[in-house]
């Protein structure tokens, strides 16, 4: 048992385990590059990276490979082991340390990321203000309550609860939703340029004029356009079957108990408490060419309390950090009547702690390589003399 | 006399660098030179003409010769002249041959199959150096007037192709966008300094002058309400006509801002006369090119000259800093610091070869001067494209593959001052070779200087990640190399004792350290820019991926070593493998197509891409043959 106790830990302090881990990683990521040909960054991710075991196929083959949490921790485990059990801390091995300890930090960092990181997007028109950012991968569904003309009571629905459940109540909503038909990703058409429908449920709202044709799941980084038929049933009896689709212009509408409602198959919404009201959109073209200059947007941040009234210049390289958000120049449309900037709004609260890591890592290899090149010139000086 | 060799190879070396230094002389009477040195705005940058027509060819048909096979002589001496005949005798520009075309199946839609394409030598010694393979036998570039008959099919052609997804476009068409691409740009730079099917331009200007003032009468009476000459104002709206669709059409910008607040933006001729209304008079810069076109077409090179003069003592006043950099632009562009390099660089090879065989120290001290020299001239070359273009000199792929050569060459003159051993220079001979080949080859899709697009518009992540990257994968390459030197000089000849390879040994590695270093700051500089400009540190982007897949493979050579699992053979056959690696995150990432970084490259790089690994997986093996094989180590244990 203490000889196996012993082989074991020898085995996972190893310098040959290092190696080996090393060279799958860097396997794992040529691989994964590749894939992102037909998967797309984010999926990519997903699929490699952020997951334990990959599955995949080149042509029929199929394997399996270590993902990248898988790798991630045996390097750490193997990096800590090795710290241990064998390393002594002196000054002829400081950069080393130095360099793993960033490498742990640098790793545990990105892991938090990947947990905690959320991406939303941000469309502005120019003179338009908004408070809310948009997911750019999920989809919810919004039940509003539109009655009150100056504020909406959202009760929003994961697009999960809508795939998996035949029947939605919540407290907020006097009425139950009923799941009649749900499709990850289909096309809603007017029904006489519909192909190939499927047999339409809507029997209210506008819902009645459109047909769906469902679609595989992008398999890229698009955003699915979900849609789904929803009966609305009451105390009283059902109010009629509805059309949601990621693709409709504007939400179905319909008075139930004296109040208006209203439904939405929209990407998932966060609410900030603060708005960004858009002044600006510039894209400026170096002269005598169509190679863009520079992409910048004019905003002016109001926060509910009205503590805060500022305006901002965000552009390429210039992002705005509030309130632990960053918003970044993603996409505009400058040239055309309809003005309007894309923002992409970031929250991370580890974004540090790659910065310290880095700082940690280049300072350590500096300090080894530093002191081997002292020691290589010192003896070849001693030698020469 | 062994001694004086190394200093009068130093001495040659700098006298055919300082030939490149000398004021370009003109050939014939005109002053092309002056004409030469003319600034213009194109691409957002202001070039001298010079530039404009040395890339305009180089895109064209991938160099700047204006020749034919079957001539004696060159249809011009220099793209200058090649230029002006363009812009003013286009007649006879239509005719030379400066549109390249490869594709099989395109030159069968021009028409030209079997025996039209073969080159007809009449001189029997050209001929039999024809067989030999050292001229073409094949015609592989064309004249407008060749194209002019099928630019209909061309065109229908290219809708086709354009219609198509570009991942699914077949070589062919690909072929068709370039040619019909190059098609546009030859007629857009034909008519930005003369309008088409103005046999008098000159003429046309004067008495267009002398009208501005009638037109603008004419005008404000019309829009007063007043009685107005409808012939004058007839002849403003047609002018109007012509000259838009001139401004609309124009490649080059020759004519210098309305505005002086506005500074860099230059205008083009159209854009010129269109503002003759309001300024109530033609921009001095169009007569003076329409005067100059004058004289060309009627041969007169003393006035021609004299225009030139009068035009450069003009604009010395008016565009001090303009003229300054454009100045040095054409002496940088006659000097070719880097083509002198190149053949520094190979000269400094064969020596420093040569030296492991024989006088090792007079041939080695000259190979080591020869490679100081060679990278004091890309030193030279580099500060003075930094200086035209103003930004970092790592700007794009072209730039990567001098700085990368750089990086190494700086290493290896390092290398070579500790060791003495030419080692240092062979390997500076090779990568300074291999990447100004490379850079040549990426320098023909246009100008090299190009613009910044947005995002990349920051001097200060360009001079920090793309400096410290790309100095990582010159290292790499570097150590690559070195490790490429100890395989086949061991194995091969009996030059390399033990103190030569120990010698290897710690060079491969202290390189391997430098190179860990580098890529890794730089690829950890790479996540910050990208944290301050797309909202993550780390999108796993292929080029991302490129770069951290170098730092991997650098931190596996170190810790096989430090853990005993390789020696000095399995160092160097990781090492090698290491210019796989390299290769593949340089240029490989962008064949991908995909990610934030793909830019610019073509599909012949694919292929060179794909040999280079594949002579470097052969070099692997042959370091695989068992140590008692190599005739270095023969009878010793190593």
């Amino acid at each position: 048992m203490r000889t196996f106790w012993k082989n074991s830990v020898r085995f996972f302090a190893s310098l040959k385990l290092t190696v080996v881990l090393l060279a799958l990683s860097m396997v794992l990521i040529f691989i994964a590059t590749w894939d992102q040909r037909d998967l797309g960054v984010y999926l990519v991710q997903k699929k490699w990276f952020r997951s334990f075991v990959v599955v995949h196929f080149i042509g029929k083959i199929g394997f399996l490979y270590p993902g990248g949490y898988t790798l991630g921790f045996l390097l750490l485990f193997n990096l800590v082991a090795a710290h241990i059990t064998r390393f002594k801390l002196t000054w002829k091995k400081s950069g080393i340390f130095l360099t793993h300890f960033g490498l742990i930090l640098l790793l545990l960092g990105e892991f938090c990321s990947g947990l905690w990181q959320e991406d939303f997007s941000m469309r502005i028109d120019e003179g338009q203000t908004k408070n809310y950012a948009e997911s750019f991968h999920f989809n919810e569904l919004a039940v509003i309550d539109a009655t009150d003309p100056k504020t909406d009571r959202v009760t929003a629905i994961p697009e999960q609860i809508v795939a998996t459940q035949t029947a939605i109540s919540h407290s907020s909503l006097p009425f139950r939703i009923e799941v009649k038909a749900y499709y990850p990703h289909a096309a809603m058409q007017l029904r006489e340029q519909a192909a190939n429908p499927v047999p339409q449920l809507a029997t209210a709202g506008f819902g009645r004029r459109f047909a769906l044709t469902p679609f595989p799941p992008p398999k890229s980084d698009d955003l699915p356009l979900p849609a789904a038929y929803l009966e609305i049933v009451g105390t009283e009896g059902s109010l009629g079957t509805f059309l949601v689709s990621a693709m409709a212009p504007q939400p179905e509408s319909f008075v139930y108990a004296g109040r208006t409602w209203q439904l939405a198959m929209r990407p998932q919404r966060e609410y900030k408490p603060f708005s960004l009201h858009l002044l600006k959109v510039t894209n400026d073209l170096y002269p005598g060419s169509d190679i863009p200059k520079n992409y910048a947007s004019l905003v002016r941040l109001e926060t509910e309390d009205g503590h805060q009234d500022q305006e901002f210049k965000i552009y390429m390289n210039n992002p705005l950090r509030f309130g632990g958000y960053t918003f970044y120049q993603y996409q505009m449309q400058a040239q055309a009547a309809e003005k309007f900037s894309v923002l992409q709004v970031v929250r991370n609260p580890s974004w540090l702690v790659p910065y310290i890591a880095c700082a940690l890592m280049a300072l350590g290899l500096s300090v080894q390589f530093g002191i081997s090149l002292f020691r290589f010139i010192d003896k070849r000086s001693r030698a020469a003399a | 006399m062994k001694k004086l060799l190394p200093l009068i190879v130093l001495a040659l070396g700098i006298c055919y660098l300082a030939d490149g230094l000398r004021a370009p002389k003109n050939t014939t009477d005109f002053d092309l030179a002056g004409f030469s040195r003319l600034p213009a705005l194109l691409n957002g940058r202001i070039k001298p003409l010079d530039t404009v027509a040395r890339n305009t060819l180089l895109t064209l048909q991938g160099r700047q010769l204006v020749n034919n096979p079957e001539m004696d002589h060159a249809y011009v001496d220099s793209p200058i002249e090649w230029l002006l005949n363009v812009i003013y005798r286009p007649e006879l520009a239509d005719t030379y041959t400066t549109f390249r075309i490869d594709n099989r199946e395109l030159l069968g839609l021009i028409g030209k199959t079997g025996d039209d394409l073969k080159v007809k030598y009449t001189s029997s010694v050209k001929q039999s150096m024809t067989t030999l393979g050292f001229l073409p036998s094949h015609h592989s570039r064309f004249s407008y007037n060749d194209l002019a008959p099928h630019l209909d099919e061309i065109d229908r052609q290219t809708k086709l192709a354009n219609s198509t997804d570009s991942k699914f476009r077949t070589p062919f068409q690909r072929a068709v966008l370039a040619l019909s691409s190059n098609v546009s740009l030859y007629q857009r730079l034909k008519y930005s300094f003369v309008p088409p099917d103005s046999t008098d331009f000159y003429a046309e200007l004067m008495q267009f002058q002398g009208t501005l003032a009638k037109s603008v009468e004419a005008a404000a009476n019309r829009e007063a309400g007043k009685p107005y000459d409808t012939e004058a104002l007839k002849a403003a709206s047609d002018a109007i006509r012509r000259y838009q669709a001139l401004a609309d059409f124009a490649y080059v910008h020759p004519v210098s801002a309305l505005d002086p607040a506005h500074a860099v933006e230059w205008r083009s001729v159209g854009q010129g006369l269109l503002d003759s209304y309001a300024a109530g008079e033609v921009p001095y810069e169009i007569m003076t090119y329409a005067a100059l076109g004058k004289a060309w077409r009627e041969n007169q090179p003393a006035r021609f000259n004299e225009v030139i003069r009068l035009f450069r003592r003009a604009q010395e006043k008016l565009q001090p800093s303009a003229l300054r950099k454009t100045d040095l632009e054409v002496r940088f562009n006659v000097a070719e610091p880097f083509y002198r390099s190149l053949n520094l660089y190979a000269l400094a090879f064969f020596l420093a070869v040569f030296s492991w065989l024989r006088w090792a120290d007079t041939l080695g001290r000259s190979a080591f001067y020869l490679v100081a020299l060679a990278f004091v001239a890309t030193t030279a070359g580099m500060l003075a494209r930094m200086w035209i273009g103003g930004y970092a000199p790592v700007t794009n792929l072209y730039s990567s593959a001098l700085f990368v050569g750089w990086v190494a060459g700086g290493l290896c003159l390092a290398l070579e001052a500790i060791y003495r051993n030419a080692i240092g220079s062979v390997a500076a001979g090779m990568i300074g070779v291999g990447t100004l080949i490379i850079a040549h080859h990426l320098s023909i899709g246009g100008d090299t200087m190009e613009m910044m697009r947005a995002v990349l518009d920051s001097n200060f992540w360009l001079s920090t990640h793309v400096i410290t990257v790309t100095t990582g994968y010159g290292a790499t390459l570097l150590a690559g190399f070195l490790a490429i030197i100890y395989v086949l000089r061991g194995l091969l000849t009996k030059s390399m004792d033990k103190a030569t390879a120990d010698a290897l040994a710690r060079m491969v590695y202290g390189i391997v350290c430098f190179a860990t270093l580098f890529s890794l700051v730089g690829t950890i500089l790479g996540g910050i820019w990208a944290d301050q400009s797309w909202g993550r540190f780390w999108g796993w982007d292929p080029k991302e991926n490129g770069a951290l897949i170098i730092v991997i493979w650098n931190a596996i050579i170190l810790h096989a070593r430090w853990g005993g699992m390789v020696r000095q053979r399995g160092l160097m056959i990781l090492a090698i493998f290491g210019n796989v690696v390299t290769g593949w995150s340089w240029f490989g990432t962008n064949l991908l197509e995909v990610g934030l970084h793909s830019y610019g490259f073509t599909s012949s790089g694919r292929t060179n891409l794909i040999a280079f690994v594949i002579l470097n997986l052969a070099i692997i093996g042959l370091a695989l043959i068992p140590l008692k094989n190599w005739r270095s180590f023969r009878g010793t244990t190593a």
